[in-house]
């Protein structure tokens, strides 16, 4: 008789390898890929006109409903649920890529037990985290405590209403999207603040009043940064601002003007300390805060903290992607010519929503290598120092930023000519800056001799 | 009943309304085991930091006058377990001059190569965790990969790849295996090539140079008078190295540099230099190595010693050049099989006395540097 430990985690994955794939492709594919039809089917629905008449389509008249606007609430319920799931899917997702790629970065091999490639490692996580006991300390302010990552998880849902997805797929297309993000997104900070004070540690509180000192420093370079894009497309819809670039690098915001260039990097350097990702992970600093913040939290509470902070990764990500990289602008296809394939029905035709999907691939690929991007800093970069952090926002970042601000007040008067020579210049240095640095990195990978890509343990 | 130790050092504290007290350990990330740093602070300036030693204590200086000399190998591992090789070579240093024992040359030459290999690993630790200390995780890994290698020669060596229990009191216990050689002159091929991509990866990192420069600088004549020893008296700019001035084993035979603070990256004796040393030390150590096989001689690896060895009633000393610094074993036999009194002085506890003055006006995340500089080991302080 073979005996089995009931708790060798790895029996699972190699008795039933065909159950594993399965539910590796589940997890890794279908939840994604239905995830990603459910917002393409119902997002360009959602004005409450198309609703409308989508709905008299169907033989069924909401128009004159007596529940019209309740109806509506609804569905955008379902829609809320949807995008919400999608950062919960996204944070799970994330957190496995972190792993394997610290794993790889740090010669070690990452979790591949459970499911194929470790994929199902998240999924285990999450259930792990919702079995662990919900401890509070004794002497932790309940209320708070328990209140905490609520907040943080509102901070984290409610600029996900503004995030475009694709040309036609967002939840709503404010005409404030911009200055929405901003404002929604400090809602996290709340949660860093409170779950601080009610922990009654003297970690957290540390924790938590560098988060807030940070935060709220380097919403100051990113606030004015961001009016740099906003300057250029001449509105503050994040939709709009994307449809004022273009499909190709040259069109795009930073590299069309010097100032969106380098206002770029200060946005995404604001947006790494807002969202506490190394080499601003003071707020959590592991080696001299314990854990910071959320030291005292456990169970599914610690959960919620782990998941904004993961999830707001596509937050820093699309909203880079939005200002400054094109967004979900297709390489040589215009808007235009998206919109004329519409046709005048009340359902789109199919040419169409193919077209919507190609622009939620550009722009899910986009933010996805901005979020490794993310990843791989995280793993390589030490932590700066309290002083030196707030050093480089009030000395570097604030005034760069100006800088880039009043920049662009000029360059916004300069003809269109100039925008596309410099656009050109501007990515062919990109260009070059990129083949440098591969060139680079061939150069130390023959320096050390026999380093070599091992994929024999996936 | 005497005053508990927690409430000694509590009472020298006296934080004013704006101030807290803080515990950095005893369970502490970054405390390198179990030692507190009871703290005062004012927000994220230090008024004072004084360490709370003691929670590792068991009593391995008493229990040398219980086991008899051989017996007590096995528990020097234990006082630096990241450097026992040394460890045991100062212990077996010691009662050797107590029992005027003349160790076998090729006995001297092995245990050099081992100690300067434990050396290089017990490095591998120092820079691997100081970075991880500083928020970079990815070095500590990487260096724990380098000491790998390490514990793979050193357990084809003695068996064991952290308590080595490796000198014998006259010698060593086991001969170099066949093949050993080879593997070790490749390994340290690898290693110097493998320094440059360290110091790609981190110790030249401008981040890490800017957390580390200028931070708690130990001036020279502060570092003696704490009476501070080993890398961490060299990043002063003190030229004192117990292989190369009190020459004792095989060490004379060899030639090396003594690797010492310079300041490049700022101030003499700041915490980049604790750490640069380090890394220099580690390239020292394998120029000694490659010396030492190539001219490693032949013959017996063991004196003639008595099973439970008597010495006449007498004092020794044996100072060794421990990773941490100077490690100093005091034994005192009155003629029995058991030694009167076994006495360690050790790198780390030196290390201790300085860090309140030093810790007055850090930045908390700059204690941490501090104490990450000086490479602690818990149980080197409290034995």
């Amino acid at each position: 008789m073979k005996i089995t430990t009931a708790l060798d985690s790895t029996s699972l994955t190699r008795r039933y390898p065909k159950t594993a794939l399965a539910t590796t492709l589940f997890f890794m594919l279908a939840l994604p890929f239905l995830l990603y039809v459910v917002l393409l089917l119902m997002l360009p629905f959602n004005r409450p006109e198309a609703l409308n008449a989508v709905a008299q389509r169907l033989g069924w008249d909401l128009g004159h409903s007596l529940y019209r606007d309740t109806w509506y609430g609804v569905i955008l319920l379902v829609e809320g649920t949807v995008v919400a799931l999608y950062a919960a899917v996204f944070a799970g997702v994330t957190t496995w890529v972190e792993r394997r790629i610290a794993g790889r970065m740090q010669s070690r091999i990452g979790p591949n037990r459970p499911g194929v490639f470790g994929f199902m490692s998240w999924v285990a996580d999450a259930f792990k985290m919702l079995f662990k006991e919900d401890l509070i300390p004794a002497e932790a302010d309940r209320l708070l405590f328990r209140a905490a990552p609520y907040f943080s998880m509102v901070g984290l849902t409610l600029p996900f209403v503004v995030l475009p997805f694709g040309e036609s797929v967002v939840v709503a297309d404010l005409n404030v999207g911009v200055f929405y993000l901003t404002a929604t997104s400090a809602f996290i900070v709340v949660g860093i603040l409170v779950s601080g004070w009610a922990s009654n540690s003297k970690w957290a509180l540390f924790g938590a009043v560098r988060g807030a000192a940070q935060v709220v420093s380097y919403e100051i370079p990113a606030g004015i940064a961001i009016m740099v894009p906003v300057m250029m497309a001449g509105t503050l819809s994040m939709q709009g601002i994307i449809r004022a670039q273009g499909g190709l690098p040259w069109q795009w915001f930073a590299c069309q003007n010097p100032a969106a260039f380098v206002a770029f990097f200060i946005s995404v350097t604001a947006s790494l300390a807002e969202g506490n990702r190394t080499p601003f992970d003071l707020p959590e600093a592991e080696s001299e805060l314990v854990a910071g913040y959320h030291a005292e939290y456990s169970g599914f509470r610690i959960a919620l903290f782990l998941m904004v902070e993961w999830a707001n990764m596509w937050i820093m990500g699309a909203l880079a992607v939005t200002l400054f990289l094109g967004g979900w602008q297709i390489p040589f296809v215009s808007v235009e010519m998206i919109n004329q394939t519409r046709g005048t029905e009340v359902f789109p035709t199919l040419l169409w929503f193919g077209w919507q999907l190609v622009s939620l691939l550009v722009f899910a690929v986009k933010t996805w290598l901005l979020v490794i991007l993310f990843i791989w800093l995280r793993w390589t970069l030490p932590r700066v120092r309290v002083d030196q952090m707030m050093a480089l926002c009030w000395k570097y970042l604030v005034p760069g930023a100006f800088a880039c601000f009043i920049f662009t007040l000029f360059w916004v008067m300069v003809p269109a000519s100039v925008h596309l020579v410099s656009g050109v210049v501007l990515s062919a240095g990109v260009a070059l800056l990129l083949v440098k640095f591969a060139l680079r990195t061939r150069k130390n990978i023959a320096q050390v001799k026999g380093a070599s890509v091992d994929l024999s343990n996936w | 009943m005497a005053e508990p130790v927690e409430r000694q050092v509590l009472r020298r504290l006296t934080p004013s309304d704006e101030e807290i007290v803080i515990n950095f350990g005893p369970q502490h990330p970054s405390t390198h085991g179990v030692i507190d740093f009871v703290t005062q602070t004012n927000g994220e300036i230090i008024r004072r930091s004084i360490p709370d030693i003691g929670y590792l204590h068991r009593g391995l200086e008493k229990i040398g006058e219980a086991v008899g000399y051989p017996g007590y190998m096995p528990f020097t591992d234990r006082i630096d377990y990241l450097a026992a090789m040394l460890a045991n070579e100062g212990y077996a240093m010691a009662v050797e001059r107590l029992l005027k024992l003349e160790v076998p040359p090729r006995a001297k030459y092995l245990r050099a190569i081992a100690g300067e290999l434990c050396r290089i690993s017990s490095h591998w630790v120092a820079v691997g965790s100081m970075a991880a200390d500083i928020g970079a995780s990815t070095p500590l890994t990487h260096a724990l990969r380098e000491r790998e290698a390490i514990n793979d020669l050193l357990e084809e060596l003695c068996g064991a790849r952290l308590t080595f229990n490796y000198a014998r009191i006259g010698g060593v216990s086991f001969d170099a295996p066949e093949g050993w050689r080879e593997k070790v002159l490749r390994y340290l091929d690898h290693l110097d090539s493998y320094i440059q991509e360290w110091d790609r990866l981190i110790s030249l990192n401008e981040i890490y140079v800017k957390r580390l420069a200028k931070v708690a600088v130990i001036s020279r004549e502060k570092a003696i008078a704490y009476g501070l020893c080993g890398p961490n008296l060299r990043a002063s700019g003190i030229s004192w190295d117990t292989r190369r001035d009190l020459a004792y084993g095989a060490y004379p035979e060899f030639k090396f540099d003594v690797p010492v603070g310079e300041g490049k990256m700022g101030v003499k004796g700041d915490c980049w230099d604790r750490y640069a040393v380090r890394v220099l030390e580690m390239l020292e150590s394998s120029k000694i190595i490659r010396q030492a096989l190539a001219k490693l001689p032949e013959g017996e690896i063991m004196a003639k010693v008595a099973r439970k060895p008597k010495p006449e009633a007498g004092e020794a000393i044996g100072r060794v050049e421990s990773a941490r610094g100077e490690m100093c074993y005091y034994v005192v036999s009155d003629g029995s099989e058991n030694a009167y009194r076994v006495r360690v002085r050790t790198g780390s506890f030196m290390a201790m006395g300085i860090i309140e003055e030093m810790s007055q006006g850090l930045m908390i995340a700059d204690l941490i540097a501090l104490i990450a500089s000086f490479d602690i080991v818990a149980p080197e302080i409290d034995r």
